[in-house]
This record gives C-alpha cells, sequence and structure tokens, in this order.
C-alpha cells in the first residue's frame, strides 16, 4: 500500500508550524511530530493544559534529547560552579532559556512544580530570558529539572561562561540617583515657593527656616547625585581634554556655592531649585538613553560559544567532565550535533565537521582518521571519539582573542560630537564671563563676584547635554523596534559616520541552514517520497538536507539498506532499487556541470531518474538592498573557498572587492587596513570567524537568526531578515547628526538669553527657576519629536 | 507659625520614609524585572489547586 500526503495547512496545535510530515491526531488535535505530541500528553496529563489558553500555539518545536545530555550537571565540580545556593534540602539555580518568548512560556515555567515533585518554586525573569529554580536535591537532581525543561521544549542554555562566576549584576547607582535627586529636586520646590509667591517681611524667620531645609537637602544632590559629573570633569581635566562635564561640573559649583553664600549670610534664597532641577534632568536623561536590552550579549568571547562539559572516557567509561579539566592526551565522546570543545585528532574512520560557524565554510568537511579536528567545529553524523591535543584555552580558534584588539578601551578612540561642541562652547563661555568680570570689576567691583557667579550658573549647558541622550536615546528604541539592537547610544554616532561596509559570506549574505534545492528530472510524488525516506536513514549532511527539503510523505519498508561511504545510499522500496548519491553510484553519465553546487542523482532499477541540486541560499532582496548602499559597500570577505565567485559577483556587482580564503586574523588586517587609510569601517558578520573583525572595525553588527544563539562580541546584533533595510539603518543614523545640531541651537539660544540676564547683572533666583527647565523641556521635547519624524521619513 | 514648622518636619520625614523605602525596593531586586510580575498577577490557579507554601519562605532562605 502506498499512502502519499501532499502539504497541507493543518498547523501543529502544540507549535503552530505546519504539519509537514506526518500529521499525528490526539484528542482531535494535530500535531507536527512527536516531540510535540509527547508535550501536550505530559501537560495533559498533569492538568496543565491552560498554557495553550493564554497564548496561541505557544509551543516550541522539540530538537533530539537524549537521556544523556544533561547528565554533566550532577558533578559535583559543575554544581559548585551553577548553584546560587546549595544545602542538603534546598537548592538554587538559575538558568538561560532562549526559547522563552510569551505569556505561555511564563506560565508553564512557573508551574514546574506540578511536574516534578522536586522543584519547590519557579520564577521567570522575562527581561533576561531566565528561570530561577528553586529544587530539593534529596528528591531531584539538577539534571533531572534540566532534563525536565528540556523535554517541554526550553532547553536550558548552559555555557562555559556561566561557570566563570562572573553574574552580571544591573546597575542600580544610577536609577538610586536619579531617586535622590527627584527626591531633593521635589522638596525644595516646595519650600522655595513661598519665595517665589513673595512671603511677608514679617514672617523672615520661616523663610530662613526653608533656606536651610533646601541647603540641607541640595547636600546630597550635590555630593551623591551629581558627584559623577565633578568626577569626569575632575578626570578629563588631568588628561587636559575639555568634555561637557567640564561646563556642566562648573556650573554645578558656581550654583551650589552661591546659593550656599546667600543662604549663610542671609542675603538671598539661592537657586538650589534650579540646582537639584538640573541634576535631576541630567540623570533623566543618562537614564533614558542607558536603555539596555537585558537578554542580549554584546561582550561575548568563545566561552558562552562552547558547552561547560564534556564526556570524557575513562577506562572505557564515559564520564562527563567540565570542559577547562580537559588535558593533552585525554579521549571525548562526542554525539551529532555536538561541538568540538578542544583542538584534538579522530580516532574513528571519518566524521563530519560543520565548521561554518568557525572558519565560514559552507559546506560540511570530511575527516579522515588521525586528522586533526579544530575546536569549535560541529559534528554531524554518528558518535566520535577524538584525542584531546590542547586545551580549549590554548586553542587554534580561542588563539584570537589574543590579539591586541580585544585588550584595547574602546570607547576612548572616538571623539563624541558632544565634546566637541562643548570644547567650544567652554571657550565662549570662559571668554564671556572674563569680559563681564573686568567690567563689574571696573564699574561695580563689590557686585563683581555675584555677577560672575551668575554667568557661570546660567552658562551651565543643561540642555545641550540632554540633546544627545534623548536624541541617541529615541534613536535606540526605533532601532530596537527595526529588530537592530544596538549595544549603547554611543553606537549611534559612529554609525552616522560609516563610509565603508564590509560583509562576511556564511551565515550573513548567505543562510548557513537553509539550501536552495532545485529538483531535475522526472521524479513523481510517490518516488520524491521514497528518497526522502531513503535519505532519512542516513546522517550524511547532504542527505539531511535532501530529506528535509521534500515535503511528500509515505510510509514504506526500506529493504535491503546499505550505505556506501563517499558514494551514497541503496535500498529496496516496492520492490525497486533506489540509488541516490554520486554520479557514477547512480549509474549517470554526466559530468558535474557546476563546481560550487552540490548535485546528489538519483536512478531506480539502475535507471537515471533525476537530481538534486543544492546551493548555499542567498538572503532574499540583499541584492536591492546592495544597489542602494552603492559605493558604501567595499568589500566581502570570506573563510570559505572562492567556488561561488561568480555568484556573488554578480550580487555584489563588479566593483566590489571579493575576498575568499580568509582566516578570522586576515579579517581583522583587512579591517585594520582599511582603517588606516581614513575609512570609517562597519563590519557585518555572524561567526566566530567574524570576531576579530568585529571587534576592530567602527561599528560591528553581528547577525542572528535566533536570538538565542550564540553572537561574537559586536556594537549591535541585527535580525537576519533585517539585513535588507541595512541602509535605510545607516541613513537614519545619519539623520541623528542634524537632529543633535538642531538642539544645540535651541539650547544655545536659551543659554543666550539667560546670559544676557546674567550679564547684565538682572538674573534672580525666578527667572533662573524659569529658564532652566524651559529650555530643557523644549530641547527634549524637540528631539523626541525629530526622531519620530525622521524614521517615518525613511519608512524602514 | 509654630505648627507650620512642626508640618514641615512631619512632611520631611515622611518624604525621607518614603525614600528610604524606594532605596529598600531597589535593593531587594523588585525593579529586576519589570514585566513578568504584570503577567504573573493575571494566572489563576484552578479550583482545587493549592498553592505552594514554599513560596514565602524561599526569599529568607537565601544567603
Amino acid at each position: 500500500m502506498t499512502s502519499t500526503a501532499v502539504i497541507n495547512d493543518l498547523k501543529c496545535f502544540h507549535c503552530g508550524q505546519a504539519c509537514e510530515d506526518e500529521t499525528l491526531w490526539l484528542n482531535e488535535k494535530p500535531f507536527c511530530c512527536y516531540g510535540c505530541k509527547t508535550v501536550y500528553e505530559i501537560l495533559d496529563s498533569n492538568n496543565l493544559c491552560e498554557y495553550y489558553d493564554l497564548d496561541k500555539n505557544p509551543g516550541v518545536q522539540l530538537k533530539d534529547v537524549s537521556d544523556e545530555t544533561y547528565a554533566y550537571l550532577n558533578e559535583n565540580d559543575v554544581l559548585k560552579k551553577l548553584l546560587e545556593f546549595n544545602s542538603d534540602t534546598f537548592a538554587k539555580v538559575t538558568f538561560y532559556i532562549p526559547a522563552m518568548h510569551c505569556i505561555s512560556c511564563i506560565w508553564l515555567l512557573e508551574n514546574l512544580r506540578k511536574l516534578n515533585k522536586g522543584i519547590l518554586h519557579s520564577e521567570v525573569n522575562f527581561a533576561k530570558k531566565s528561570v530561577t529554580i528553586d529544587y530539593n536535591p534529596q528528591q531531584s537532581k539538577l539534571s533531572t529539572v534540566a532534563q525536565l525543561i528540556a523535554s517541554l521544549g526550553y532547553a536550558p542554555k548552559i555555557t562555559l561562561e556561566d561557570s566563570e562566576g562572573v553574574k552580571k549584576k544591573t546597575d542600580l547607582s544610577l536609577a538610586l540617583k536619579v531617586g535622590v535627586a527627584g527626591f531633593c529636586f521635589g522638596n525644595i520646590m516646595l519650600f522655595s515657593f513661598p519665595e517665589y509667591l513673595g512671603l511677608d517681611h514679617a514672617e523672615k524667620d520661616l523663610m530662613r527656616i526653608f533656606s536651610w531645609l533646601n541647603l540641607g537637602l541640595a547636600i546630597p544632590a550635590f555630593f551623591f547625585s551629581g558627584f559623577d559629573y565633578l568626577k569626569s570633569a575632575f578626570n578629563s581635566f588631568k588628561q587636559k581634554q575639555v568634555n561637557i562635564d567640564v561646563p556642566i561640573a562648573a556650573g554645578l559649583i558656581a550654583l551650589f556655592l552661591r546659593s550656599a553664600y546667600d543662604i549663610i549670610t542671609a542675603t538671598g534664597p539661592g537657586y538650589l531649585d534650579s540646582f537639584t532641577g538640573l541634576i535631576f534632568f541630567l540623570l533623566i536623561g543618562r537614564w533614558f538613553q542607558s536603555k539596555t536590552y537585558e537578554s542580549l550579549a554584546f561582550d561575548r568571547d568563545f566561552t558562552a560559544y562552547f558547552p561547560l562539559a564534556v564526556n570524557k572516557i575513562e577506562q572505557e567509561v564515559s564520564k562527563p567532565t567540565i570542559i577547562y579539566k580537559l588535558r593533552k592526551g585525554d579521549c571525548i565522546q562526542i554525539r551529532n550535533m555536538e561541538l568540538i570543545p578542544a583542538d584534538s585528532t579522530l580516532l574513528n574512520d571519518s566524521a563530519y565537521i560543520d565548521y561554518s560557524f568557525v572558519t565560514g565554510e559552507a559546506r560540511p568537511v570530511k575527516v579522515k582518521k588521525g586528522e586533526l579536528i579544530y575546536a569549535g567545529g560541529r559534528l554531524i553524523g554518528s558518535p566520535i571519539k577524538l584525542l584531546v591535543n590542547k586545551a580549549t584555552s590554548q586553542s587554534h580558534l580561542t588563539s584570537l582573542w589574543n590579539n591586541e584588539a580585544f585588550k584595547k578601551v574602546e570607547e576612548s578612540k572616538y571623539q563624541k560630537i558632544i565634546d566637541r561642541a562643548a570644547r567650544k562652547f567652554t571657550w565662549i563661555v570662559l571668554v564671556i564671563a572674563f569680559i563681564t568680570a573686568i567690567y563689574w570689576q571696573i564699574t561695580v567691583p563689590s557686585q563683581m563676584w555675584l555677577v560672575l557667579t551668575s554667568v557661570l550658573m546660567v552658562a551651565c549647558p543643561c540642555a545641550l547635554a540632554l540633546a544627545a541622550p534623548f536624541t541617541l536615546g529615541s534613536m535606540l528604541r526605533v532601532f530596537g523596534k527595526k529588530q537592530l539592537y544596538l549595544k549603547n547610544a554611543d553606537v549611534i554616532e559612529r554609525m552616522a559616520a560609516i563610509d565603508t561596509v564590509v560583509f562576511d559570506k556564511t551565515g550573513t549574505v548567505t543562510h548557513g541552514n537553509n539550501p536552495d534545492i532545485t529538483i531535475v528530472g522526472d521524479l513523481t510524488e510517490g518516488d520524491l517520497s521514497r528518497v526522502k525516506m531513503l535519505a532519512g536513514y542516513s546522517t550524511h549532511p547532504l542527505s539531511v538536507m535532501i530529506a528535509k527539503h521534500i515535503k511528500h510523505f509515505s510510509v514504506e519498508a526500506v529493504l535491503d539498506f546499505k550505505e556506501v561511504p563517499g558514494k551514497g545510499l541503496e535500498g529496496v522500496i516496492g520492490s525497486r532499487r533506489f540509488r541516490i548519491g554520486s554520479a557514477s553510484f547512480t549509474g549517470w553519465h554526466e559530468k558535474a556541470k557546476h563546481n560550487s553546487y552540490s548535485q546528489v542523482y538519483v536512478s531506480i532499477n539502475e535507471e537515471p531518474k533525476g537530481m538534486f541540486i543544492i546551493r548555499t541560499a542567498i538572503r532574499k532582496n540583499i541584492k536591492d538592498m546592495l544597489e542602494r548602499l552603492g559605493d558604501k559597500c567595499h568589500s566581502l570577505l570570506s573563510g570559505d573557498n572562492d567556488t561561488v565567485r561568480e555568484e556573488m559577483k554578480n550580487l555584489f556587482g563588479s566593483k566590489v572587492q571579493l575576498h575568499f580564503n580568509q582566516s578570522p586574523q586576515e579579517k581583522l588586517n583587512y579591517i585594520q587596513d582599511l582603517q588606516r587609510q581614513g575609512k570609517k569601517v562597519m563590519m557585518i558578520g555572524d561567526g566566530l570567524n567574524d570576531a576579530g573583525a568585529l571587534k576592530q572595525s567602527d561599528v560591528g553588527i553581528a547577525i542572528t537568526d535566533d536570538n538565542g544563539i550564540f553572537t561574537p562580541a559586536c556594537d549591535g546584533i541585527l535580525h537576519g531578515d533585517k539585513i535588507t533595510s541595512l541602509d535605510k539603518m545607516l541613513q537614519f543614523a545619519k539623520s541623528s547628526s542634524g537632529i543633535l545640531k538642531t538642539g544645540f541651537a535651541i539650547s544655545f539660544f536659551y543659554n543666550a538669553i539667560a546670559l544676557t540676564f546674567a550679564v547684565t547683572g538682572h538674573l534672580t533666583p525666578l527667572i533662573a527657576a524659569i529658564i532652566m527647565p524651559i529650555s530643557s523641556i523644549s530641547v527634549v521635547g524637540f528631539s523626541t519629536l525629530a526622531v519620530k519624524l525622521a524614521a517615518s521619513r525613511i519608512k524602514f | 507659625m509654630g505648627i507650620i514648622v512642626l508640618l514641615i518636619a512631619i512632611s520631611v520625614t515622611i518624604a525621607i520614609a518614603f525614600l528610604a523605602v524606594f532605596y529598600w525596593n531597589m535593593k531587594s531586586g523588585q525593579y529586576d524585572d519589570t514585566y513578568t510580575p504584570s503577567v504573573r498577577m493575571l494566572f489563576e490557579d484552578k479550583p482545587g489547586m493549592k498553592a505552594t507554601p514554599h513560596a514565602k519562605n524561599i526569599k529568607k532562605s537565601q544567603k
């Protein structure tokens, strides 16, 4: 009997993906695979089906998890590193779960205790995509807990990085400083109000009380909240540079001292409301700018890529071992889809290793017995045994991290626009202050110090300092909506200056995992489904691709199955002999036409029937984007060989330089050379082999198709589908400089008005209290609106 | 006159108390995750399911 099912539009009840293969039914609900069905069964039997009510098709398709995968979590060494708290009956662990994405996920992960008695409590942090689990070690082991979560589709990601023990703590000090400044500001405003309304002279004592209270409140605002500005100004003096914090600090000091003098000598109420308001607004700006994406990491090194443990074979028994304990001469076992943790020699006959992430080679490499396998490669196919040659930290690949590009402090190399503006500003203010001081010294010497401090006070570039945080902060949010997640707001300024863009090939311009497959010949649907079945028996990378590509499905017996290494597969289905593999194996007399493509031939009963042409898929619409980029698109750096040179030439055009077979170090040097020519370089890459280039470039953007997976250290993370609007993103970043300059102009305008009051000696606390907030608010309002406008005009 | 001074003293004390509470909240991690709690409060335990008694004691037993 033959039964073929064509693609239908049934959606899996669990994961929402189309049921491409066999559709499984349970309780009248369709499931796309056994994994999804099993999860449903677990949830159904535990009365947890509310999971499916909270969000539509919330599940995640299961990837194969063998029982052993988390066994290493029971090792004492590992436990010590991972557990935050440990006692006989209580332990606490936090797992990072990349698959977490919706309300249902939160609900299920917080109800884990209903699935396993050993779990006492679990709490999700959605922003960090992490779950903190309290469990009883006597009732369940850590591996059981991890296994349970993984079996539900939420495989925790545990990497070597987690074992380093550096737990990132969110910086609370800024929020606290804002809080204190806001508190002081609000109360001082309250106590200053009677002053503005005009207090009766009979109540002079009350006024004195208010003034002293204000002074008391201003002290924490100055020494706690405003301390960063004083420190930064002092540091920049030491380096003989003027940054924006210098005039701010000068203004703050002038405001505070003058007010303190006024209050102590009882000559006036002081300007403390303006003073604390200033600190408050400045800190709000800082806070607005510091938006971070907590679930993303921008500073990962190779340790985040490698797993925490690997199976070591000692006296014929495999035992999980932490990776940094691997020594030369150890024998390890690696299973399908696992990473090779250290440079080692192959002990089996042959193996396929996918290096696409570490070197950029698109096709899996065949390694023979006794040959070296580099750390970072991923095994495709049946399990292998390896002999370790070097420890992970000394492996070929990780040696890149010893390059000096990874050591230098990044921020100092770029002169921010705001600091350039501040330098001019400071000189102008100093000149004005000097002239004013001389004028008053000659005319009314007793008033000289009062006027001079007034000038310094109003010259404090509060609005100027707010323009940048609010412009860049809003842009950061717009980029975030477009799925370009930047490390911080300063990156936008550097992005605006970019004139050269360099691309990586594998994973960036091309899709790593979804190849383009064309079927040539006259294979019927039924035969295709049989080919899929046959290919499904093999773990050869090409077989896997073909099996995945064919959407037809059939249930028949395969007899006499044979896999001939290096040639192909053979089997009898329905009394016909199917062969798939190389041309000679299947009896085709045709030479391969294209070197750049993999070709797989099919024959039935020795009769040539058809073939599959497999080539790496180029991301959609990327050509349009490259055309719009024009001259900015400078070159392509690929770690892969040059078989696709022609194809890339068609894509990029003849002007763009194409470099193949580039090592990570060569990529880094290439970027360095471009920078020496005075170019501002943006590098777009994805793999570990781009890590050096990403770090060296002015702006390094990592491409990822799945936010959960590893991205090398970079300035920003861009979602793979959005690479097509890269040119618009650059254009948008460029509009920032115009907005910033207009913002500066507005703030200068207010400063000029305030200065005329100050120079003529008419600056009263009331005028200061009006002008300062107005200037700040108008600059903030302008920046935010202008960014919105620019974003809607560019339409990306 | 005297009463105003007293009122001011009270108002400042209350304000400082709130500042202290803010500091305490921050240290105890209330602002670490602002999204999940908003969702969590909408989850309902179905009738017949008891909330675990552990949840409360757990915070205390950390470090």
